[in-house]
């Protein structure tokens, strides 16, 4: 099959761009020639600096059609028959004899078919014909269209692709035509010849075998026939075409050079990404750090090389920073690179210095003198400034301390001093620093070791691989800033839709629930949720601002929830919480699906408005062991019997809710059940007081026997009205000391 | 030529250099500005159906970044080289290199980069796309085509460059201070020009100048742009001045600390507002 090459050649692509444009044009290209019949297969897609290339297979023509339009009945007038052929047959396929169309009128109105023979270049055995259809015949107009060259349709596809191609961001540059950057060249190749075709609102722009090299090193064009031809002429001038081939290169040359000096490059995938889509001919070398810097924390250093240098930083065998910088350049310079490292150690001097600066400025004052400035700032504007931001996680961390086991007055101080460096000049600068140059300035000030490594891990997890602080102290402040955020996002009806989360709420939720999770924490959400509602002002109608709209407690009061009959807070302040605790759960309930878990079953053990996760996962443990054994599998089937047959009486006569009467057990086998049952029930209901989840489903297990004795021998619907209620109600305890443990109901099997 | 020009030689260079390339070599407008883009042959120019293409030095001041004479990289006042080309020339980037490589940078020997920058001036409801060009890690100038000026799309896209003359002359003379630097190739640094300027600026900017007054000359000038503009016909380069002044009498009041967060925006607003209506009036003369 024909190989088709295009290359989209312009000047130079935003890096983060590259590949999702390379992603796009490739689809792109695909369905439009899909749609014109010409399947392009084995295709693969490069991109670069300054050019996004797609190479892949065509067949040399699109399959050929029948085809058919239905016209008028027979009978009408031979107006209506020409309008026909000349509105619906004749303009596709260029059919434009009006003697011919004459021709086939007077054949039509005298009853016959008309035939035009196979002359016609882009139609053959065109017919004409009545064909009976209901009750009179109807003209039917039917051809075989002959299938299309590859190149015309290419020719014809490609400029509407190469147009309609979107960017996050175009410009102008030359008439109306817009694109991320200046276009300079289309190269188009069908099996190394041009496929010519011209783009309609940018001048001067046609397609052509013509591309071009390295910038530098291979000025000018050159042409090509064919894709070797193409990544061979590139490589002879210094282009490599493909991001991944470039990629390991700068990888494996760097790793060459650390590794020639003891050292080793630390790991940064988006980084070499990056740089892999900012160099065509990558060539990397290894700049030295000047040794008056290297007592800046190593996070400092890195963070600066990367944001505003794109460098590797590199560590020695010890894992200590090493003074040295992984800097790839775009060319092989004539002198071997001394001048372009010398300039780039130059400007990494002022940049560090710069960095130098903020840390000894910021190491001027105490953490603490930082406060008043987080005054000034806006948080988010319902929620007020990060001043007072501070004052909420100051009084949540505080109650949060003993829930944990942190000292309150640890926990409290690691709070107030949490968002301290967010005014601080190195993290106005690098903001990706915050929380570690709190860190560093609050052991520099003095601090407990316990009240850094908090500041320092408040915003932990910051994803799946990310580690979950351990100390109790850690523990508090990292919970209480998301809790936090959480509880005054919903309580301002900031909540995430299907299409958005702008301020993270989903990762703060599952940081929440990895946190409780990985420590073992045992919490009452819910109360947490309130404890921390009552941190905003605004939601409890003592501040000047607005009120908080709280949707959220609105629909599960609107839900028909109601809140606990112990409940310690306003019905609205319970209902907002619960909301919240929904939250949590679905986010775990995501995750577990995502652990491998049945949905049924999580479905299941998540009954009830559980707001202490530890125990909601033991339940969900205990669950799945108890329903993938045999065992479990019978006495769902009893459950579900059980409350099948409840749910259809009741619906005749209400529940069956009594308490069951010995004397009425008249059959053996439901003697037997109620004694199986009046064994289990206190078994069970110690197990779960223990919240030993496994025992208590021991407990169900054990009633297996005498369920399935009881539905094989004994009749429910005696027709003694007595004897028929006590069965049922004798089969609702059964029922009710299995939705103690689970929402059976909702197992599927 | 020698290898390694002094400050004014890299001026004199580039005035050659584009100069060659058909630019107009214009002299600095005679305002107090931000940037070189405030210059009416680039702000105004970039607009309408015709040709243009200049080239100046503009004296930029940025009240906020004085530093007392005492930073080696940081200044209230310094200059801008400016480029504007409508229609943006097909190798404008070519032609870049080449000005670099007539400074004595060896593009064989530096690695010079296209990496992205998008630009935008609030104050002028301006945006364009671009590159800052990178040498060997070091930013030494913005390519930007513009493709909205005073709200208004531009018709032609012209091509912008601006070099930040000082930041380029360390670069190219590998001095760390800017005080240091070479004015004249006969002994003269930059110092010996600037310091005193710097310092006496940035106790004005911060401290000494008079808040009530910039209060009144913003609103003044304000005033005076609308009705220069209201006026029949619209006298749209005066306007533009009075636009310039109350730009920069905004940046003073901003430095002096006058002007709180909240406020800051609807400042910039205004004077966006005044900029819109100025550019108006120049694209409707223009194709009159």
């Amino acid at each position: 099959m024909p190989e088709l090459l295009l290359e989209l050649f312009s000047e130079e692509i935003p890096a983060r761009m590259q590949a999702r444009g390379a992603e796009d044009l490739a689809k792109a290209v695909a369905a439009a020639l899909a749609a014109r019949g010409l399947p392009l297969t084995d295709h693969r897609a490069f991109f670069g600096p300054r050019r996004l290339s797609i190479v892949g297979r065509v067949p040399p023509s699109s399959a050929e059609e029948q085809w058919e339009e239905r016209g008028p009945r027979q009978g009408v007038p031979a107006e209506v028959l020409l309008a026909f052929i000349r509105g619906k047959v004749a303009p596709k396929f260029g059919w434009n004899n009006a003697e011919e169309h004459g021709a086939a009128v007077n054949a039509l109105l005298s009853g016959q078919a008309y035939l035009r023979g196979g002359d016609e270049p882009v139609v053959r055995d065109l017919r004409l014909a009545w064909k009976q259809s209901g009750k009179a015949p109807a003209l039917i107009a039917s051809a075989l269209v002959p299938g299309d060259g590859a190149d015309r349709i290419i020719a014809e596809v490609l400029p509407r692709v190469v147009r309609a191609l979107s960017w996050p961001k175009s410009m102008r540059w030359n008439g109306p035509f817009a694109w991320v950057r200046p276009l300079h060249r289309i190269l188009c190749t069908l099996d190394g010849e041009v496929v010519p075709f011209a783009i309609e609102d940018l001048p001067g722009m046609a397609s052509a075998n013509l591309t071009e090299g390295h910038r530098i090193m291979a000025p000018g064009a050159f042409a090509v026939r064919g894709f070797a031809d193409y990544a061979a002429g590139l490589r002879d001038r210094k282009v490599i075409l493909d991001a991944a081939e470039r990629q390991s290169l700068i990888e494996d040359g760097l790793a060459r050079l650390a590794a020639a000096e003891g050292l080793s490059v630390v790991p940064d995938r988006g980084l070499l990404e990056e740089v892999a889509g900012l160099v065509e001919w990558p060539v990397p070398l290894l700049g030295r750090i000047d040794d008056a810097f290297m007592d800046l924390p190593p996070e400092v250093m890195r963070t600066t090389m990367r944001v505003n240098q794109r460098y590797f930083a590199l560590v020695a065998a010890d894992g200590r920073a090493a003074p040295r910088f992984g800097v790839v350049a775009n060319i092989e310079a004539t002198d071997g690179g001394a001048t372009l490292v010398a300039g780039n150690e130059r400007v990494l001097r002022a940049r560090l210095s710069d960095a130098r600066f903020f840390w000894d400025q910021d190491r001027k004052q105490a953490l603490e003198d930082f406060l008043p400035k987080l005054d000034q700032v806006v948080f988010h504007a319902k929620l007020g400034t990060q001043g007072q931001r501070v004052a909420r996680l100051e009084r949540l961390a505080r109650f949060l301390a003993p829930l944990v086991g942190a000292d309150a007055n640890l926990a409290a101080r690691a709070a107030r001093l949490a968002k301290a460096d967010l005014a601080s000049g190195m993290v106005g600068e690098f903001p990706e620093l915050q929380g570690v140059m709190g860190r560093y300035y609050a052991l520099h000030g003095g601090e407990d070791p316990r009240v850094a490594e908090a500041i320092g891990t408040q915003y932990r997890p910051l994803g799946p691989g990310d580690a979950v602080p351990s100390e109790p102290v850690a523990i508090a402040v990292a919970l209480a800033d998301k809790i936090d955020t959480l509880t005054g996002f919903f309580a301002a009806d900031e909540r995430p839709t299907g299409s958005g989360d702008p301020f993270a709420l989903r990762r703060a939720a599952l940081g929440v629930i990895r946190i409780i999770r990985e420590n073992g924490l045992r919490l009452r959400l819910a109360d947490i949720f309130a404890e921390a509602f009552f941190g905003y002002p605004q939601a409890v109608g003592v501040s000047p601002e607005p009120e908080f709209g709280m949707a959220v407690a609105q629909e599960k009061l609107n839900a028909g929830w109601k809140p606990a009959k112990d409940s310690a807070h306003p019905p609205m302040v319970a209902a907002f919480a619960a909301g919240l605790v929904d939250f949590l759960a679905e986010r775990l309930r995501v995750q577990l699906r995502t652990e491998g878990a049945r949905h049924d079953v999580v479905a299941a053990a998540f009954t009830g408005g559980e707001d202490d996760l530890v125990r909601l996962l033991a339940r969900a443990d205990a669950l799945k062991g108890l329903v993938e054994s045999e065992t479990g599998k019978n006495l769902l089937a009893a459950y579900k019997r059980a409350a099948n047959i409840l749910r259809i009486e009741e619906k005749k006569d209400g529940p069956h809710s009594g308490p069951v009467d010995a004397a009425l057990l008249t059959a053996p086998e439901e003697r037997a059940l109620a004694a199986a049952l009046d064994a289990a029930e206190p078994a069970f209901r110690t197990a779960l007081g223990a919240e030993d989840y496994t025992s208590a489903m021991s407990a169900l297990a054990a009633l297996r026997e005498a369920v399935d004795a009881f539905f094989d021998r004994v009749t429910v619907n005696d027709p003694d009205a007595q004897l028929r209620r006590n069965r049922l109600r004798l089969l609702n305890r059964l029922r009710t000391a299995m939705d103690a443990v689970a929402d059976f109901a909702r197992i599927e099997g | 030529m020698p290898e390694t020009p002094s400050f004014q030689e890299i001026i004199l260079r580039l005035h050659r250099f584009w100069s060659g390339q058909g630019c107009l070599i214009l002299q600095p407008y005679d305002m107090e500005v931000g940037a070189g883009t405030f210059h009416p042959a680039t702000t105004l120019r970039a607009l309408g159906p015709k040709p243009w293409a200049a080239a100046y030095v503009q004296p930029s001041r940025r009240p906020a970044d004085g530093r007392y004479g005492e930073n080696p990289n940081r200044l209230q006042h310094y200059y801008q080289y400016q480029v504007i080309m409508k229609p943006s020339p097909r190798d404008a980037q070519d032609l870049l290199l080449a000005s670099y490589r007539d400074l004595g940078l060896d593009p064989m020997k530096h690695d010079f980069r296209f990496v992205e920058d998008d630009w935008e001036s609030p104050t002028l409801g301006a945006w364009g796309l671009g590159w800052e060009v990178w040498c060997d890690g070091m930013e030494v100038g913005q390519f930007t085509y513009f493709q909205q000026v005073g709200g208004i799309p531009c018709e032609v896209p012209s091509f912008e460059m601006t070099y930040g003359l000082e930041r380029l002359a360390m670069f190219i003379q590998d001095v760390d201070d800017v005080y240091e630097l070479d004015f004249n190739g006969r002994g003269v640094r930059y110092g010996d020009v600037f310091r005193r300027a710097e310092v006496e600026y940035s106790h004005h900017n911060f401290t000494a100048a008079d808040t009530a007054m910039l209060f009144q000359h913003f609103a003044d000038a304000e005033r005076e742009c609308n009705a220069l503009l209201d006026h029949q016909p619209p006298l749209a380069l005066p306007a533009y001045d009075q636009c310039i002044k109350a730009s920069h009498r905004f940046n003073l009041l901003d430095a002096r600390g006058a002007i709180s967060v909240a406020e800051r925006q609807a400042y910039i607003g205004r004077v966006r507002a005044l900029a819109k209506r100025c550019c108006e009036a120049w694209v409707a003369g223009e194709t009159a």
